[in-house]
């Protein structure tokens, strides 16, 4: 995982939910950039073509309540986002993005649709350059900072499991 | 110390003394996917060249079974292929099964005590029968295929009391809605929720699982109703191997505990966007063009028998369109046989076979711009059943076919007394 990230703002308000993120009639694939091509179809109608490699999603809380399904980190990893900042996750979503690499962090970083906004994942801190102003966010809980420094779920297993592939 | 269900469950499953806040890692009795989450779960799996644990592993096809399209026919496949190849008994063919959840408690894998995942956010339905059940994504299921363990956060736990006699049509829907529409859609946010008091104790099994299976649109981990007797009548002859019923210690600590009065409670209908934006059926005037009685929330045998005792010799008002999906093959074969089917199709209603299709805007009655549709199912995101520009107001079977009958949004004493 990148430790320091940059991107440009997309901003949310409260229970961004995965419907929005990914309307269910896209489930018929797991291609990143496929479903990439459908993210926020309904919200924002020009986030799949506008969306630029390392923006960042800024968003209220309950971010990505709703479905459990994985094709919400996968569509916003495939559209490049490089970071979801978010007042508060819904569990499922938090997991998913855990589990599949894409950071995902608990703070309040007030923007705007275009500002700047940086991320630095270990020292806890992120930045709205265009304003200035700064947010602190607390580290993950042990156990999943190992994950993530594994690389995720899915390494962490093959570990566990002895696999060599 | 003393525990909460969720503390005694994730104690017993990870064979530690478990309190919440801790990260764990635990045993998991089964894990379950659909054909819409399930294929990721392969590819990851096949990833991790480990041998399966097939007794463990449940695969159901019900979100876009019957093949919806050519590239859901695909995923379709990959899960009946993976089944063969994987040799796994627990894979329910269409025309066999019906709608995960439904399927899940049918078939016997769901009992007091279990810890159970399932790749759906309404996993959390199974907490009905006094099991910690939650949903989980597709790469960790493929992790539990293969080592039987998932990490967990031990959850805080909140307890919702019901004391009180509810009302005629007053039903499982209208008390978790009434919950979400008091504690919001973060509520319970990453939290176990305990439902339990007298009214809850009156209820059928069938509205105790429609209560846990909206746990998740309150935020829950997991929603869990204290095992009963009636618990034990159901399972008996049906669940696979045994169980032990788990209660919370009298003294356990809840992060907060709520009491409602059952006799308060009222027919409710959550408007759009949000299931907690809850409203009195009787206050809301809106006009529909569809009303859907189905899904995991309220497609059990229960649901169709109250909606079939309030359509019974009635018809669906004319511009307005009635879908009945029940939830399972069992249920379907049931509502056949109780006459139900008659009673809906007499009316004028469309009665499928199971699937999931419409409750998420797949297929089988989705939404052109402008429509309204009263649901009985689980949510009523924007876009959620259809076009952007469609509605759904979530409701209970009573008031999905009081106002299939009106065709607008009607209170069920209104045509039932």
């Amino acid at each position: 995982m990148n430790d320091a990230l940059r991107g440009k703002a997309w901003v949310f308000g409260n229970n961004v939910d995965t419907d929005q993120i990914i309307p269910a009639k896209y489930l018929v694939t797991m291609d990143n950039d496929e479903l990439a091509k459908h993210a926020f179809e309904n919200a924002i109608p020009e986030f799949a073509c506008s969306v630029k490699k390392g923006d960042i999603v800024v968003a209220g809380r309950n971010f990505g309540c709703g479905s459990s399904r994985e094709h919400a980190p996968r569509a916003l990893m495939g559209a490049g986002v490089s970071c979801v900042i978010a007042e508060s996750f819904a569990r499922i979503f938090f997991r998913n993005a855990i589990n599949i690499g894409l950071p995902v962090i608990e703070a309040k970083l007030a923007s705007k649709p275009g500002d700047v906004v940086t991320v630095k994942l270990k020292e806890g801190r992120a930045r709205n350059e265009t304003t200035g102003e700064d947010a602190e966010f607390v580290g993950y809980p042990p156990f999943v900072m190992m994950l993530i420094q594994k690389g995720g779920l899915v390494p962490y297993t093959k570990e566990v499991l002895g696999c060599r592939r | 110390m003393a525990k909460t269900i969720a503390e005694k469950i994730l104690s017993a499953k990870s064979k530690k003394d478990v309190r919440a806040g801790e990260i764990i890692e635990a045993s998991v009795d089964y894990v379950m996917v659909n054909d819409i989450t399930g294929p990721a779960a392969f590819d990851e799996f096949d990833a991790l060249c480990s041998p399966i644990l097939r007794e463990k592993v449940v695969l159901i096809p019900d979100h876009y079974v019957p093949n919806k399209d050519v590239a859901s026919a695909k995923q379709a496949k990959k899960m009946r292929d993976f089944a063969k190849r994987h040799k796994i008994q627990n894979y329910y063919e269409v025309g066999c099964g019906g709608v995960c959840h439904q399927l899940m408690i049918e078939q016997g894998f769901v009992a007091p005590g279990r810890l159970i995942v399932g790749a759906d956010s309404h996993t959390c339905s199974y907490g009905a029968l006094g099991a910690f059940a939650t949903g989980i994504g597709s790469t960790e299921a493929a992790t539990v295929f293969a080592r039987g363990v998932l990490w967990f956060k031990v959850p805080e736990s909140l307890k919702f009391v019901v004391n009180g006699k509810l009302g005629k049509h007053v039903s499982g829907k209208d008390v978790i809605l009434t919950i979400i529409g008091d504690i919001g859609v973060e509520g319970a946010r990453y939290a176990s929720m305990e439902v339990e008091g007298s009214s809850i104790a009156s209820l059928p099994l069938a509205d105790r699982i429609t209560i846990s299976n909206m746990g998740i649109e309150a935020g829950a981990k997991a929603c869990i109703v204290p095992p009963d007797r009636k618990v034990d009548e159901y399972l008996k002859g049906r669940v696979k191997g045994r169980y032990k019923q788990v209660f919370a210690d009298e003294d356990a600590t809840y992060s907060e505990v709520r009491e409602y009065d059952g006799a308060d409670i009222v027919s409710l209908v959550a408007k759009p966007f949000l299931p907690s934006n809850v409203a009195p059926a009787s206050e809301v005037d809106v006009e529909i063009d569809q009303a859907y009685l189905g899904s995991c929330t309220n497609g059990r045998i229960e649901d169709l028998r109250i909606a079939a005792k309030i359509m019974k010799g009635k018809k669906v008002r004319k511009g307005v369109r009635m879908l009945v999906v029940p939830a399972t093959k069992e249920v379907f074969d049931l509502a056949v046989k109780e006459g139900l089917v008659k009673v809906f199709s007499d009316a004028g209603a469309y009665v499928s076979g199971p699937t999931c299709g419409a409750c998420l805007g797949g297929y089988m009655g989705v939404l052109a711009p402008g429509e309204k549709c009263v649901s009985s199912t689980n949510r009523n995101f924007v876009g959620r059943m259809g076009d952007k520009d469609s509605e759904v107001y979530l409701a209970s079977p009573a008031v999905v076919a009081a106002s299939a009958i009106k065709g607008r949004i009607t209170d069920p004493s209104e045509v039932s007394r």
